[in-house]
């Protein structure tokens, strides 16, 4: 065994590779629980692979068989059902665990010096997720899925000049169909992972040059011993690998439970509608995304003046996609000394309260019907958003930190 | 601060909850018991007698059927397959959907995946809820899903209502006994059936059980494996803690 690891590695650097990401990476050993979510992206990104692999094998991703080979896998493929779930479900656990990863660098100010390409690594993820999943829900072509599709490609035509003739690009036709559901099809299942697990390795590379932070936002590489190796310090294998396999499963659990028990999870992760074959003559009463587009949604849909002769429509499009934009130069508009919300002061600390909320009353706003008070409490929760990031530069300069402590407090 | 945080997460979940729900009218609500395989079997044979002239269940194969709601192959096969289907195939019928668009102004869906995606409560009230009206092409209406293109195929066994039957609001119950007064939602009769209301409910009820066994066929099979499934985790949950535990002990 020995002989064949140093062959190999006289070959290719795998022990070098070992060190570098495993056995001798510090990662600061006052780690909480916000610091599960990474590894458990991870974890669903593999399963989505695994589950997404096999449900080709059986998936039809024609117009007129898209629908009954859903059907065909819950039914005649052994464990087909639960192969599907574990996809359905995955989608849903994804959002969830990078929300919450999102969240904590939020928090303990992950995105700062030095570590800003890995933030804007993660954004460019979450950018390629959100397409992933969009496209993703097409394929079981139901009405949800068809409707869904056909507002949201729809958006596009509302850019001025080149709209329309975009939307019909992207779908291929004048109306959502079978060709829109092939390139999905392609892109959700080769194109896009692709690039998600390229930006993932860059995602990990990135975060393994500078080194894991802290929920105390301290640089562990400051105080080293006589080896070279942080006080602080502990290698991520063994100590995090076993740490992590708590939060495995606790998450395995949260998420079988939905998967055995509430698949569609009240039609939350799987929408009524779409126990419905597509039908392009006959619109759904509502048409709502999934819960993970809906804060995005919500704010499309606040926007309701024309201004400067463009309709409502383009300016919510503008509206969602700088609501997405603005996150990637979140780095240059924090301007604290400290990184964690430990040592910043109250206006951050309110500030990220007030983001937080504003996104998940937005999130639940795009999933119910809009009314004239619904329009007007996401009017005033999308300006909130807005001002989080706007008004950052200015807080974080303004309030009086905490003193930040030499060593990590645990 | 984090508690804080955890606490909002909370708040929202009711408001997930209630975004489920969703409008509508008011139905009486239905429990199905994937379980009872009697009512499956009953549901099964007033599905395949009265409904599926004209309502196939295209996604589904009478093999399946046979096999989870315990009527014999053969028996199956004699009884329940009018089409001269074999026994593996899928459930579909003889419907031309096309002149079937013309005789009801919609081809009657498919009905595999009704109870999933209008709700079991929906389906056993719409069964329930039709009442004479003239003015509509076959003579009858009905309260859940109004000016449907669906004639009463079960007048025969229900009746006609006259008036529109009150679904949604619940049995009276006698405050003094405690039983079930006037069980039936209809309070004038335009033509009698061949069952009493107690009984068309429970018929319907067994029907509504089979729609929604149709939908979600594995669902037995798939809570009995997730309580295996869940306590396999709690054990390795008890493990990964130990490992854990045991590792980090010097780590100070």
């Amino acid at each position: 065994m020995q002989k064949l690891i140093q062959w190999i590695d006289e070959r290719l650097p795998i022990v070098d590779a070992y060190n570098n990401h495993l056995g001798k990476y510090y990662a600061p050993k006052n780690f909480n629980l916000w610091y599960f979510f990474g590894s458990l992206a991870m974890l669903v990104l593999v399963n989505q692979l695994v589950t997404g692999i096999w449900l080709t094998m059986s998936y039809n991703p024609s117009a007129e068989g898209a629908f009954a080979s859903v059907e065909y896998i819950m039914r005649d493929v052994q464990w087909g059902w639960l192969l599907r779930y574990m996809h359905s479900t995955g989608a849903s656990a994804f959002f969830i665990v990078v929300y919450l990863h999102m969240f904590r660098g939020l928090m303990y100010g992950s995105y700062q010096k030095p570590r800003e390409l890995i933030w804007l690594f993660g954004m460019l993820i979450y950018l390629v997720l959100m397409a992933e999943a969009f496209m993703g829900y097409l394929l079981p072509w139901g009405q949800m899925s068809y409707w869904g599709a056909q507002v949201i490609v729809n958006l596009f035509g509302a850019i001025p000049v080149i709209g329309d003739d975009l939307s019909l690009w992207i779908r291929g036709d004048y109306l959502i169909s079978g060709i829109t559901l092939n390139r999905f099809f392609a892109l959700h299942v080769i194109a896009l992972p692709i690039v998600l697990l390229g930006l993932v390795v860059l995602h990990i590379l990135a975060l393994h040059e500078v080194g894991s932070n802290n929920p105390d936002g301290i640089d562990i590489k400051k105080n080293k011993d006589e080896n070279g190796i942080p006080k602080d310090g502990i290698p991520f294998h063994p100590y995090y690998t076993v740490h992590d396999l708590i939060g495995v499963a606790v998450f395995l659990f949260v998420f079988c439970v939905v998967i055995f028990f509430f698949p569609e999870m009240g039609g939350l992760f799987i929408e009524k509608p779409n126990f419905e074959p597509a039908n392009s003559l006959k619109t759904p009463e509502h048409i709502a995304p999934v819960w993970y587009f809906t804060p995005f949604y919500a704010m499309l849909r606040a926007v309701t003046v024309d201004l400067f002769g463009l309709p409502a429509k383009f300016w919510g499009v503008v509206v969602m996609g700088a609501a997405i934009a603005i996150l990637f130069v979140l780095p240059w508009l924090d301007r604290s000394p400290v990184r964690s919300m430990r040592y910043k002061g109250v206006l951050s600390k309110i500030a990220l309260t007030v983001f937080v909320i504003s996104f998940v009353i937005l999130g639940y706003l795009g999933i119910v019907p809009s009314s004239p008070g619904r329009t007007l409490l996401a009017q005033v929760l999308t300006t909130l958003y807005f001002l989080y990031f706007i008004l950052m530069p200015f807080y974080t300069r303004m309030e009086k930190t905490k003193p930040v402590p030499e060593r990590v407090t645990g | 601060m984090k508690k804080l945080i955890i606490g909002l997460f909370m708040i929202c979940l009711p408001a997930i909850g209630l975004a489920a729900g969703g409008a509508g009218v008011p139905l009486d609500h239905m429990e199905p018991d994937h379980g009872n395989k009697a009512s499956l079997q009953r549901g099964a044979a007033l599905f395949t007698n009265y409904c599926m002239g004209c309502h196939s269940m295209e996604y589904a194969r009478y093999k399946r059927v046979s096999d989870d709601i315990g009527i014999p192959a053969k028996l199956y096969e004699d009884n329940l397959i009018f089409t001269g289907a074999k026994i593996g195939e899928l459930m579909k019928n003889s419907m031309n959907k096309d002149l079937a668009k013309g005789w009801f102004g919609n081809p009657p869906p498919d009905l595999t995946l009704e109870s999933r995606l209008r709700g079991e409560s929906w389906v056993y009230s719409y069964l329930r809820g039709f009442y004479k009206d003239e003015a509509r092409p076959w003579g009858v209406n009905n309260v859940v899903f109004p000016n449907v293109g669906m004639p009463h195929v079960l007048v025969e066994m229900q009746g006609l209502c006259a008036t529109e039957p009150k679904i949604g609001h619940g049995a009276s119950v006698d405050p003094l006994s405690g039983n079930e007064v006037d069980a039936s939602p209809c309070t004038e009769w335009a033509s009698e059936g061949t069952m009493t209301p107690a009984e068309f409910d429970t018929a319907m009820y067994d029907l509504t059980n089979f729609l929604s066994y149709m939908g979600d066929p594995v669902k037995m099979e798939r809570e009995r494996l997730g309580i295996f499934v869940l306590l396999f985790i709690l054990v390795f949950f008890v493990v990964a803690y130990l490992l854990n535990r045991e590792y980090w002990k010097d780590v100070h």
